[in-house]
């Protein structure tokens, strides 16, 4: 089997690549490194989509922060992910800081970015009750909103997947070669893949991914950022996305009030070395609640219920990387940080662009189909609804996970559209991110599992690889 | 055993018990016992009996039926009374929201969704463990790392190991149990690290459960790093100074690949959230009455839900003075008022129930912040009695008789725990 293009990373760009690419009758195949869509950097991140001010004019960022910040009301409609446009306010902590606030509403404001507007103190504290009295104003931008990472990747590979688009996980590429006829052979540890076209979406991983094809000449430093989340208890005390004034490094430790209601505060940023590390830290911890609780004194981590960490994909200037490289066919879409979720929808756009001009030709896919199909959202329904459907099918009316509200027939159907661990299970649903962290409903989602895909509960990962939850009593090696 | 059906339930019940566990059983007992006629006790597991079914280890029912039992032996005889006593008892569902003026959804596994009414209701939902962010353990997020009740399921219900090398963070009665339970299963238990510099789980447990088994107890020691990218490889664990900050100059790597936690219980109140329930902060359960009553009319609470216990024995005890209580209540028979309220003081965490009335005797369950030697219990001046030791694992029982309250009459009762 040829294919037409080969898409390395399952992250929230290669998923809205593969997306974008399925309108068009193409035979396309997006090969993922771990066990299931979005498990990397996607996963890890503040789900933020940035109101479209922040980004330097005169760069990549720049450009497509705010034209991706405009796709995201019909990318919601048709694909059906939390995404809520709740705004975020830039907070001046000091006079000083009111420069800032100008800078960055005039920069917005240059680019066409709408609504763009500064609060003073009081302004602040009635919109935001729960802010600090020391707040001086902040910059309103209506345009900003949050939106589930791993919600939008799922939905973006469903709905690819619906329109034709092949997915091959548990394959880290592990070499490229590339023949005189000008076709792409990617050797994974399933099989080998065949493709005219290659698109490099692999993260942090995209430097590594680009040598091996010949393409490189850029690196990739992996930039941490630890976050924590807090109890649902605390739903609706910030409405806002809060920023503090920026610096060059990093957009600063935000709170981001999460599409499920959940306080997220983070992220930290530091560079390290390994690309596979995710730890979290009492320092970056410390860090983190001392900077929110300038301005929201109200948080406390006596209310933190998970904490985690996320690498970001970092380029020497920290600009994307995004465009045709020294090998004719292959692309490169790397160094896509933030603003990289927000930029997503208009970065694939971009892709199909440069692949059309490298030669790709794309006629229509006749039967291309841009909605997907609901999720039902058990827990969110009317009583009459619930009823109805508890009536069609008793497992709806089986709570699954009790924090969070799920049913054991959404954590049913999570499986069937592809969730393979209890990872997968918990971004797909929900099911075991709430308070208890799946103390109680893990080994439920885990009997699920194994029932649905008829493997033993002892082959059952958080996450895939060594992941293992239980062993059996008389297994001489767990492992 | 006999269970309702969801279809033929009753528009309206006397009393509705949500848990089956040790306090839903009692709770229904009580509410019998004072001429409920129709009680209704819901669960969301397939039997009602709740974490006892786990609990498989002896030490349960010396205070209540004067013997030692297993937890499934101490369920079998509040289930043999619930039948006995023509309560209904439904389970695989879930209680899903409570109004104000209680009307139940309830959502069934097989069944599914309907509304009741009920005269009065006892929430009985017990608690739930605390997990690895609740304390923010630094380091890497592999699998292997779970709460000592998870594993006590997946060992005791479901013939599975939670891995091979087991550390216990905490010192929990939970994980003290597991720590025994895992050596007898051939998993090796490297240790039970505790942050305090006492332990948190009952002394009979620090006996039998690790010095019966040379497990090490390590007090003032914490897991400040945990290892693994896919499954845990291993911990690194630091003693820690008395503002309880790790000492990384004296801290020590282990290989495992098991994380245990066992670092307490939260009362599981979701359902009194919706119905603004007037919760304690210290508890994080429902602020109660004398007679286990809320902050709503007709609504009661009792067991775990409303502070964690460490013996089955005094939920049933609580749990029982609860159901009574609501029994009384949908009987419409008139509940004495609390006239007395009482105020945690020195070396008080928290006592319950919150008030207390003049007009019978009652049991007020406290906690102490730290463990004392040869102290003195006061409430105001009220009453006083000495004490050997007390500890904050171990849960303080005091029983006041009436003559004592009745001078008290409208009054605050301050309580303390003072060295003599």
């Amino acid at each position: 089997m040829l294919y037409d293009v080969a898409i390395v990373g399952g992250g929230v760009i290669g998923c809205a690549i593969a997306r974008a690419l399925s309108r068009f009758h193409l035979r396309i195949i997006l090969v993922e490194k771990e066990c299931e869509i979005g498990f990397g950097t996607s996963k890890s991140n503040s789900g933020i989509i940035h109101a479209g001010h922040h980004a330097s004019p005169g760069t990549l960022k720049g450009e497509l922060e705010w034209a991706g910040n405009q796709m995201w009301d019909a990318l919601h409609d048709e694909l059906d992910f939390g995404f809520a446009r709740n705004g975020e306010l830039m907070l001046a902590m000091a006079p000083d800081q009111m420069a800032t606030l100008e800078h960055y509403r005039r920069q917005g404001a240059g680019r066409g970015v709408t609504g763009l507007e500064i609060w003073d103190g009081e302004r602040v504290r009635r919109e935001e009750p729960a802010l600090s009295a020391t707040v001086v104003a902040g910059l309103h931008a209506p345009t900003a909103g949050v939106a589930n990472p791993y919600e939008v990747c799922f939905s973006l590979i469903d709905n690819a997947r619906a329109n034709g688009v092949e997915i091959l996980v548990d394959s880290p590429v592990a070499a490229i070669a590339c023949d005189g006829d000008g076709v792409f052979t990617l050797s994974t540890r399933q099989r080998p893949v065949h493709a005219r076209f290659v698109v490099n979406a692999a993260g942090v991983f995209a430097d590594e991914v680009a040598r091996m094809a010949g393409a490189g000449g850029f690196r990739i430093r992996p930039r941490r950022g630890e976050e924590y989340l807090l109890d649902k208890r605390l739903k609706g005390m910030v409405r806002h996305i809060i920023f503090p004034c920026p610096t060059p490094q990093s957009k600063g430790i935000l709170v981001i009030p999460t599409y499920d209601g959940t306080l997220m505060v983070g992220p930290t940023a530091a560079f390290i070395e390994d690309k596979d590390e995710r730890t979290t830290s009492a320092a970056g911890s410390d860090e983190i609640f001392a900077a929110v609780r300038r301005f929201v004194p109200g948080i406390s981590e006596r209310d933190c219920i998970a904490e985690f960490a996320g690498l970001r994909a970092v380029t020497d200037d920290e600009d994307f990387i995004i465009g045709p490289s020294a090998q004719k066919g292959f692309i490169n879409c790397a160094g896509i940080q933030s603003p990289g979720l927000t930029a997503s929808p208009a970065i694939a756009e971009r892709i199909v662009a440069i692949l059309r001009d490298e030669g790709l030709e794309m006629t229509p896919n006749p039967t291309y189909q841009p909605h997907i199909v609901r999720r039902v959202l058990f827990a969110s329904l009317g009583l009459e609804d619930q009823v109805r459907l508890a009536a069609e099918d008793s497992r709806y009316g089986r709570i699954g996970c009790r924090c969070e509200q799920i049913s054991e027939r959404e954590i049913i159907d999570a499986i069937h559209a592809g969730a393979r661990t209890l990872d997968g299970i918990k971004f797909r649903t929900r099911a075991g991110m709430g308070r208890c962290q799946g103390g109680f409903c893990s080994w439920r989602s885990m009997q699920l599992l194994s029932s649905e895909l008829g493997i033993p509960m002892t082959a059952i990962t958080k996450r895939g690889g060594n992941s293992w939850i239980v062993c059996d009593r008389d297994e001489g090696d767990a492992a | 055993m006999i269970t309702a059906e969801l279809r033929h339930l009753e528009p309206h019940y006397d009393v509705v018990i949500s848990g089956g566990g040790p306090a839903g059983m009692a709770a229904a007992i009580g509410a019998r016992e004072r001429g409920a006629e129709k009680v209704l006790l819901i669960d969301r597991e397939a039997e009602a009996g709740g974490i006892l079914w786990q609990c498989i280890h002896h030490g349960f029912g010396l205070h209540h039926f004067g013997e030692e039992l297993t937890g499934p032996e101490y369920a079998q005889r509040y289930l043999k009374q619930v039948i006995d006593n023509g309560i209904d008892v439904l389970t695989d569902t879930y209680v899903y929201d409570i109004s104000p003026v209680r009307r139940l959804k309830l959502m069934s596994g097989s069944q599914g969704i309907r509304t009741i009414d009920a005269g009065a209701v006892v929430l009985a939902m017990g608690a739930r463990e605390r997990t690895r962010g609740a304390i923010r353990i630094p380091g890497e997020r592999p699998s292997g790392v779970l709460t000592a009740g998870l594993a006590q399921k997946f060992v005791n219900m479901m013939g599975l190991l939670p891995g091979r090398r087991v550390v216990i963070l905490g010192s929990g009665d939970i994980g003290l149990i597991m720590a025994r339970r895992l050596t007898l299963e051939g998993v090796e238990v490297l240790g039970v690290f505790e942050i305090m510099p006492y332990a948190n789980g009952l002394n009979r447990n620090i006996v039998q459960c690790l010095h019966d088994y040379d497990i090490p107890l390590h007090l003032s020691t914490t897991v400040v790093d945990i290892r693994g990218r896919d499954r845990v490889q291993g911990v690194t664990v630091a003693p820690v100074s008395a503002t309880l900050k790790p000492d990384m100059s004296r801290a020590w790597d282990i290989a495992c690949d098991t994380v245990l936690l066992s670092i307490g219980l939260i009362p599981e109140n979701e359902l009194s959230r919706r119905i603004d329930l007037r919760l304690d902060p210290v508890t994080s359960g429902p602020v109660v009455t004398s007679r286990m009553q809320t902050s709503a009319n007709g609504v009661f609470a009792c067991g775990n839900v409303v502070h964690i216990h460490d013996l089955v024995d005094f939920v049933s005890e609580e749990a029982t003075l609860a159901g009574q209580a609501a029994g009384d209540y949908a009987m419409f028979r008139h509940l004495p008022a609390d006239n007395i309220r009482l105020i945690p003081g020195d070396n008080v965490a928290y006592c319950v129930p919150h008030t207390l009335s003049t007009d019978r005797e009652h049991t007020v369950y406290m906690r102490v912040r730290k463990p004392m030697e040869k102290c003195t219990i006061r409430f105001g001046s009220a009453f006083k009695t000495k004490v050997k030791y007390v500890f904050p694992a171990e849960m303080v029982n005091i029983t006041l008789m009436p003559e004592l309250l009745e001078k008290f009459h409208g009054d605050t009762l301050r309580i303390d725990v003072v060295q003599r």
